[in-house]
């Protein structure tokens, strides 16, 4: 019964990873035809390429703000929204509902709120405040682009964390208030240890997910404005579909493909040290 | 072929990426073993049942597809053995020819795609097309010698023609007269007259207009502070260009070029006569007083606000006319370019080409005079066609183009950005974009 599962990893997960890896080693020009064996040209071309360093460090920056970002919001909902409150389901599918809805179309209406005169700067000049021009500025680009994603999926996390929390006994809750434990500690000494392993599964999701954005870059920035929001995988995609450098984007492709996994192990090989318990 | 390819790049997962190539690479195989000779000329062999044609296009103006589909018909009639359809699949003028190499590079290519002018000089030396002079000079009554060389010349190599420039359109400013008026501004159609049409004139009507409408006031249209190669409307009129004429070297830091960037900088951030970065306005919606455009789009307008269309206004260095082409192009990776090519034949010949004159200035000496051209376009008055399109093709200039334009289109862009803020150092900006793409134009 695990021969299709197998198969299908074969043909759609292995076969490919093989592939960009055999193309890494190829100058491909789609538009010319023109495939040749360039050995490790294309990586040590990465070496030298300034556009890649910036692209490297634009994606850092995203990650850490989407992560940081992202976990803290996704966990404070979650608490909030696990009290026993009128009105906590509708505030659940309210702050769930970006989740299901198509990225373009959410990016778009974003795109058209974050304009010089779109409707976040007319709220703002209500309150009496002239906001940035949100997609020019370098930085405002990027913290727009980050927070467009942050409201995009939190509610997938908030979810999987407010799954955690119910499974969080209540008798262990009433135990530490019996003891005197306040508010705050009952939550960093109870609830946040039962719930690591959902942290742990929720930060690899956020990281791994923050460094294939592509869609958000695409359609509010196009990399811009200068190159401060080509994150890898754009760099990536421009480099591919724009440039006709299919090598050279294999060669990248297989440096997002290293760095995702490094950090994959580097948080499964820490995680004895935070992670309380593993289900 | 492969969906996967096709998909919109835009949830793509991890994998995804290898994965497309690995489709890629699986479909080039697969067209490769299927591909198209060079050779398109002579009675296409009759497929043995009727192949179905596709063309990309980046127009959705339904009235031009509808004419499209009109002349395609008739191929399709006359010619049932060969043909059984021909589709028009719109892909949109953003991403159009990033959309375009993404179905090559997925082994999807169209049997014919429409090619932007400013990636002429890339598409034309790859290889990807095939020579169409053969087929269109033996295609009997296609009358090849009234094609202007002028017209033809960025499209041929070694003494091929690789794509048919189909359209040449000038660019000309389009003027909204009932938000002029409203301003208490000249019409810029008397300034034409007397001779006065300037840009510093455009942008102080385009201010007023602005200020009295609370709109906007002169847009150059698809600009939209990333595609910067539209600017070379204005700053041809103070002579300026990006590069050399061969392509070499980069003379964005020119005397004309940083003057025509001051003046559009000044425009902008200044008068407020052209709209800021981040602000979008569509002219035929009625939220700018001017655009400069191309003619084509006059099948835009309807009949909610009273307009002209008016030349290029002239700057320090003169009045200077500039078309955008398009060309046609067969694709080699096609399934059957020998079909294609004779469609192709079938769709530029004197006749059709007189019905897409309506909006798709030909190549054809024959053809261009106001009196064909207002036959097919009676959008356009007389007068409009004859200034704005007859002359506005003589002594014109395309806009930019390069054999590594989208390496340099992206460059250009991004250093640009720093140009785009109240308080940029015009000199200092143009002068990091040359160090920025003379290593790309050395190449």
């Amino acid at each position: 019964m695990v021969a299709p599962a197998v198969l299908g990893a074969l043909a759609f997960v292995v076969a490919p990873l093989v592939a960009v890896v055999w193309y890494s080693l190829h100058e491909w020009n789609v538009l010319a035809n023109t495939f040749t064996f360039a050995g490790a040209d294309n990586y040590e071309r990465m070496l030298a390429d300034p556009g890649l360093r910036d692209s490297l460090l634009a994606s850092l920056w995203f990650s850490v703000g989407l992560v940081v970002l992202n976990i803290t919001l996704a966990l404070l909902l979650a608490v909030l929204l696990n009290q026993r409150l009128p009105g906590t389901t509708t505030f659940r599918t309210f702050f769930f509902s970006p989740v299901v809805v198509s990225l373009v179309a959410w990016t778009i209406v974003w795109s058209f709120l974050l304009q010089a005169d779109g409707g976040i700067n007319g709220f703002l000049s209500l309150l009496g405040v002239e906001g940035p021009n949100w997609l020019r500025g370098e930085t405002t680009a990027m913290l727009s682009v980050i927070v467009v994603q942050v409201f995009k999926n939190v509610g997938l996390n908030m979810i999987l964390f407010l799954a955690a929390l119910q499974g969080v006994p209540e008798e262990i809750q009433e135990a530490a208030r019996i003891d005197g434990a306040g508010a705050w500690r009952r939550f960093r000494s109870i609830t946040l240890p039962l719930i690591s392993p959902t942290v742990l599964l929720v930060s690899i999701l956020t990281i791994v997910g923050s460094l294939e954005v592509f869609a958000q870059i695409a359609v509010l920035t196009g990399g811009g404005p200068g190159s401060s929001t080509t994150v890898l995988v754009y760099y990536l995609y421009q480099q591919a579909f724009r440039f006709n450098d299919f090598g050279y984007a294999s060669a990248i492709s297989v440096l997002l493909f290293v760095i995702v996994l490094v950090l994959t192990l580097v948080q499964w090989q820490t995680r004895k040290r935070w992670v309380f318990h593993e289900v | 072929m492969t969906p996967l390819t096709r998909r919109t790049p835009a949830r793509r997962r991890l994998v995804g990426v290898p994965l497309a190539a690995g489709g890629a690479a699986l479909a080039l195989v697969l067209t490769a073993c299927s591909g198209g000779g060079d050779d398109v000329s002579g009675e296409p062999s009759t497929p043995s049942e009727p192949v179905e044609l596709r063309m990309t296009v980046w127009t959705a103006d339904e009235t031009q597809l509808a004419q499209f589909q009109e002349i395609a018909d008739a191929y399709v009639a006359e010619n049932p053995d060969l043909v059984s359809g021909v589709t028009f699949e719109t892909i949109p003028f953003e991403d159009y020819t990033t959309s375009l190499t993404t179905q090559l590079a997925g082994g999807n290519a169209p049997d014919l795609a429409w090619i932007l002018e400013s990636y002429a000089p890339e598409f034309v030396a790859s290889g990807a097309l095939v020579d169409v002079a053969p087929k269109l000079r033996e295609t009997e009554g296609y009358e090849y010698d009234d094609l202007l060389d002028s017209s033809l010349a960025l499209w041929e190599k070694d003494g091929g023609l690789y794509a048919y420039p189909f359209s040449n359109s000038p660019f000309a400013l389009f003027v909204n007269t009932d938000q002029v008026a409203a301003a208490g501004q000249p019409n810029p159609a008397d300034l034409v007259a007397s001779g006065e049409w300037t840009y510093d004139q455009a942008r102080d009507i385009a201010q007023a207009a602005a200020a009295t409408s609370g709109k906007q006031g002169l847009v150059v249209r698809d600009f939209d502070y990333k595609i910067w190669e539209n600017l070379s409307t204005v700053w041809d009129g103070w002579g300026a260009a990006p590069w050399s004429e061969d392509g070499t070297q980069c003379t964005f830091t020119d005397p004309e070029m940083v003057d025509a960037l001051t003046w559009i900088h000044d425009a902008t951030f200044v008068d407020k006569a052209l709209p800021g970065p981040g602000t979008t306005a569509d002219f035929f919606a009625g939220d700018s007083a001017m655009t400069i455009t191309q003619i084509s789009r006059a099948s835009a307008l309807d009949d909610s606000f009273a307009w002209d269309v008016v030349p290029l206004p002239a700057g320090p260095a003169g009045q200077q006319n500039v078309i955008g082409q398009a060309g046609i192009g067969v694709f080699a990776a096609g399934e059957h370019p020998d079909v294609a090519a004779d469609f192709l034949a079938w769709f530029t010949n004197p006749e059709n080409a007189e019905t897409l004159a309506a909006y798709f200035p030909p190549p054809r000496e024959s053809l261009l005079n106001a009196e064909t051209l207002g036959a097919a376009n009676p959008r356009l008055s007389e007068e409009q066609l004859q200034a704005v399109v007859v002359e506005g093709i003589q002594g014109a200039v395309t806009k930019p183009s390069h054999q590594s334009f989208a390496k340099l289109q992206d460059t250009v862009r991004a250093e640009l950005d720093a140009l785009w803020t109240a308080d940029a150092d015009v000199e200092g900006v143009l002068a990091d974009t040359c160090a920025a793409i003379q290593p790309l134009l050395g190449d």
